[in-house]
């Protein structure tokens, strides 16, 4: 049943381009809570023991002669990326309510992101996969380039640009394990003895190109600019769910495909894990725009992710998994705050203007929002960043003592830069000439547009709150589904 | 072998040029009425109708003739041979001459999104007869015939090439493309000559089988470069692409579309048969670190050279057409790669490849003379806003540039993972990796260039204000619809190859 995801969401893209402009936004919203509700209904209802093996849901035949099937399923793993699609799918939408331009097109590319992405976590098929993979690609450059702000065409096209170069990589990868072991099935894939030779060049060519979808340091400098010229819906989906993809696919297919050769090179991935964690929260700790922080913050906490992977112990996996449900929501609400709730009624996100206008006051919700969000980001307990950062952490310890040190360092400089964007951004002094009235903001007093925050936009924030403080009270939750088919994966030490 | 046979089995040859002729008749007489009409400007309103009736029933006859032919071939035997090769039947040839046709039905459709040329009879006739050109050269296992094919079809696309007498640009890409076409001609006889020479024969099996026992000499050697060198020519491989972006630029659209489409599918085909049958045993090697001589370095070096080349310059146009020449480069380049790895895989890699980009480029090409006509050009400035002033163009657009950079879940994506899987597969140590990884960077230097006009076409705002809006495709319903038929069908092969490819994959031998 969690199939219907992908052609729910489908359906719902082609649906919006035959609709009216009055339904549009309201069959985005039922096609991506659809999606959410799905994903809910498989974590009650999937026995935990079905969780541990990646078990197929549907397998068809596609392409008999090349030996392609369409052939989906669904482990632990799997189903915490599906949900945290779903959720960042409605918030998105809800986040995006009031689009006004080329309405049903918007919608239309933002669905046709999220099918990609169910797509791309259920997968059990290498070509199936890489499809979904590269699908999700050129919607997000008509999101961005169409529908963007600041230098959009520029940032469209180096994200694109940088996604299809990794895609590269990764079709060479995927067409060398395919010729090789002559099937595309990932479970058998899996079980094949690549020989060492091939897998200690096949695997970093692989988990090169997955890690540019990542954010890998140095490979990243797309994430920052891709965020900020896209409209907040795009960041969402991009730091929420599509930068997951890069990580997701280096697990599922990089490392269980190449073992040998990831353990060859698994030590020079945890070094440009631990650079990217640091220096990406060094240069936050320097922009001024706000986007731009929660931009780089995005690289730091993908840094997590990547260094837990790289650990290779089931609890620094199942942490880095955890990081990215985490991570998912967590950059979601941070952009959903500085792109939807405060630029539109400041029309600013430098922090220094920022800083002079006292927003706590003005808008106490948004205010209330980003705190939980900095929280969570910082790692303060009972929030899911925590939870996951935590588990990452003890997990690497057992293989890189070094590389925790130098992480907890870093994330020193994550408190430093959240606390920073935190304390500017709201809770600044008020100068004069600002004109502060309850939900409103204006630097120019004849500007009068309606400001308070919208019912919309508090359903999407609560809707993040809630999920990233109750994985972070009961993180089990998920570790319980995750941790026995990270076991199961045959590149653990 | 009665003659009554030979009619029977070349029956779709034969009813094509009977339409051919009507079709020409029709024009005679039509146009004939048409200029007698316009002396007596006392009934302007009449004789404007009076034209595009007789533009119509020209159409119309000659897709009617189009459709007749298919059903031909559907009803003929499975396979015959005739004259040692001159004029073969297999499920190969079918296949292609249906897709040959197909082609031509499409272009003889766009042809009224145009503005109708002066003399539609013989323009048409002129499509038919490259049409039973592209059929001989498919349906042709002997190098003579191969090359009657080609001058048939070769002499038919320079006057459609020169077709419109007020553009200067048309005429000169004529005169370029008669020159560099009649030069590539001359290489291919004498390539031809001296594999004669040297096998004493001019059916593709037969030398296969005297070259089998034959030692590799350098006259040999020369015959076949020379006969690859006038094939590279005709499916625009660097370094013999330069009269591509002057014909595809300057040539009538229909005649641009057709020489993409149906004259490089055909030219794959008969490329494919010659180097893997007739010229087998001398395939060579073009494993990096391992080439041994024969015809599959020469393919790969201009694989690669065409690659780079077309790609590079690509980048580089800001008209679209030119755009697409350059492109066409490229993709011929990938194409390649596929006859480079041979063998079956191979082959029906190579041909479902340059098919779906057949169709993808009929499409862009029909978009490209919708957008002609509105605005007067196709410059990439002209496509500026096409979003709102025809989303359904639009959308067809992005459908057909995205295949084209290899974007799934479309025909182009699909075609590409064929292609490079076989060449990977095709000998040990992925030797071919080298070639793979040369078109993978080229098709990522593509995707910049194919969403510079997907820009153009989505993002930018400046001809919006500009252009009424109400005006425009309001009229060419049927161009619409056939443009919206290829996207769908690019999408539909994209999302089931298996239809195409289980075909392709049955009838090569």
């Amino acid at each position: 049943m969690i199939a219907w995801t992908i052609y729910i969401t489908f359906g719902g893209a082609v649906l919006l381009l035959l609709l009216p402009r009055t339904f549009a936004r309201w069959s985005a919203l039922l096609t991506t809570i659809a999606g959410l509700v799905l994903g809910l209904i498989a974590l009650v209802r999937t026995p935990i023991a079905d969780l541990a093996h990646f078990t197929t849901i549907v397998r068809a035949p596609w392409v008999p002669e090349l030996g392609m099937n369409y052939h989906l399923a669904i482990d632990g793993v799997s189903l915490t990326m599906v949900l945290v699609t779903g959720i960042s799918a409605v918030s998105t939408v809800l986040f995006s309510w009031d689009v006004e331009d080329r309405q049903n097109e918007f919608f239309f590319w933002l669905l046709l992101v999220v099918a990609g992405c169910y797509g791309v976590f259920l997968s059990a098929d290498l070509f199936l996969f890489f499809t979904f993979y590269e699908l999700v690609i050129v919607p997000k450059y008509f999101l961005i380039a169409v529908f963007g702000s600041t230098n959009k065409e520029y940032g469209a096209m180096k994200l694109t640009l940088y996604s299809f170069f990794g895609g590269i990589f990764v079709f060479i990868g995927v067409l060398i394990a395919y010729v090789t072991a002559g099937s595309l099935d990932l479970n058998q894939l899996s079980q094949f003895q690549f020989s060492p030779q091939l897998q200690s060049w096949a695997f970093p060519v692989l988990f090169l190109g997955f890690a540019v979808l990542a954010g890998i340091w140095p490979l990243h400098t797309w994430a920052p600019t891709g965020h900020v010229a896209a409209p907040t819906a795009g960041s969402m989906l991009l730091a929420g769910i599509v930068m997951k993809l890069g990580s997701y696919a280096g697990l599922r297919v990089a490392m269980n495909l190449f073992p040998q050769g990831f353990q060859m090179w698994s030590k020079w991935i945890a070094f440009l894990a631990v650079v990217g964690i640091v220096y990406a929260a060094a240069v936050a700790l320097r922009q001024r725009d706000l986007k731009f922080v929660i931009g780089y913050s995005s690289v730091s906490h993908m840094g997590f992710v990547l260094l837990g992977l790289a650990a290779s112990t089931a609890l620094s996996v199942s942490g880095a998994i955890l990081q990215m449900f985490s991570h998912g929501v967590i950059a979601a609400l941070l952009f959903a705050v500085a792109g939807r709730m405060i630029y539109p009624r400041t029309h600013t996100r430098e922090l220094d203007a920022l800083a002079g206008m006292n927003l706590s006051r003005a808008l106490p919700f948004a205010a209330f929002t980003f705190v939980i969000a900095a929280a969570a980001s910082m790692g303060i307990p009972g929030f899911s960043g925590f939870a996951a950062e935590i588990t990452i952490l003890i997990g690497v310890w057992k293989t890189y003592p070094l590389a925790v040190w130098i992480t907890g360092a870093g994330m020193v400089l994550v408190a430093a830069f959240t606390l920073r964007a935190l304390k500017q951004s709201f809770f600044g002094e008020a100068e004069a000439g600002v004109h502060l009235q309850e939900g409103r903001v204006a630097l120019d007093p004849d500007w009068n547009e309606q400001q308070s925050i919208t019912a919309a936009e508090k359903c999407g924030a609560c809707l993040l709150m809630f999920a990233t403080l109750a994985v972070g009270l009961y993180p089990k939750l998920l570790l319980d589904r995750i941790m026995p088919a990270v076991e199961a994966m045959r590149f653990l030490k | 072998m009665s003659y009554l046979e030979l009619l029977k089995l070349a029956s779709p040859e034969i009813v094509i040029v009977i339409t051919a002729l009507v079709v020409l008749a029709i024009g005679l007489v039509t146009g004939h009425a048409k200029s007698s009409a316009t002396i007596s400007t006392a009934k302007p309103a009449h004789a404007l109708s009076h034209a595009s009736t007789a533009t119509g029933i020209c159409s119309v006859v000659a897709a009617l003739g189009l459709a007749i032919a298919i059903g031909a071939i559907l009803v003929l035997p499975q396979s015959t041979t005739l004259f040692g090769g001159m004029l073969v039947i297999t499920p190969l040839t079918r296949l292609f001459k249906i897709i040959c046709i197909a082609l031509a039905f499409f272009t003889v459709l766009l042809i009224t999104s145009q503005k109708p040329p002066r003399h539609l009879g013989e323009y048409l006739a002129l499509v038919l007869f490259a049409t039973v050109g592209l059929m001989l050269l498919v349906g042709s296992e002997e190098l003579l015939m191969i090359f009657i094919g080609l001058e048939l079809l070769g002499l038919s696309l320079y006057v459609m090439t020169a077709f419109d007498k007020t553009d200067a640009r048309s005429a000169e890409a004529g005169l370029k493309y008669l020159l560099f076409g009649s030069t590539s001609s001359a290489f291919t006889l004498f390539g031809i000559s001296l594999i004669y020479g040297m096998s004493g024969t001019t059916g593709l099996a037969a030398i296969s089988e005297k070259l089998a026992t034959a030692s590799v000499q350098p006259l040999l050697a020369v015959g076949i470069v020379m006969t690859l060198v006038g094939f590279a020519f005709k499916i625009a491989a660097a370094p013999f692409h330069l009269w591509a972006p002057d014909a595809y630029q300057g040539a009538p659209v229909p005649s641009a579309a057709f020489i993409a489409s149906g004259s490089k599918v055909a030219s794959f085909v008969v490329l494919g048969k010659i180097v893997l049958v007739g010229f087998a045993p001398m395939h060579g090697s073009a494993d990096w670190h391992a080439m041994t001589a024969g015809w599959s370095p020469v393919l790969a070096a201009l694989a690669a050279l065409s690659i780079l080349i077309g790609n590079m310059v690509a980048l580089a146009q800001s008209n679209v057409r030119r755009l697409l020449a350059y492109s066409a480069v490229a993709h011929g380049g990938y194409t390649l790669i596929g006859l480079v790895a041979g063998g079956r895989d191979g082959f029906s890699a190579a041909l479902f490849y340059t098919t779906t980009y057949a169709i993808t480029l009929v499409g862009a090409f029909g978009v490209v003379g919708l957008v002609r006509r509105e605005t007067d050009g196709d410059d990439l400035s002209n496509f500026s806003g096409l979003w709102s002033r025809s989303p359904l163009m639009a959308g067809c657009m992005a459908i057909f540039m995205l295949s084209l950079a290899g974007i799934p879940p479309l025909a182009g994506f699909f075609g590409k993972f064929y292609l490079f899987s076989v060449a990977l597969r095709a000998s040990p140590n992925h030797g071919l990796l080298w070639l793979v990884a040369l078109a993978l960077l080229g098709s990522f230097i593509s995707l910049y260039y194919y969403l510079m006009v997907l820009k153009f076409v989505f993002v930018d705002k400046r001809a919006e204000a500009s252009v009424d809006r109400s005006s425009l495709f309001s009229h060419h319903g049927l161009a619409k619809v056939t443009i919206s038929l290829l996207a769908a069908a690019v999408l539909l092969l994209g999302v089931m190859p298996d239809i195409l490819a289980g075909q392709i994959l049955a009838a090569v031998p």
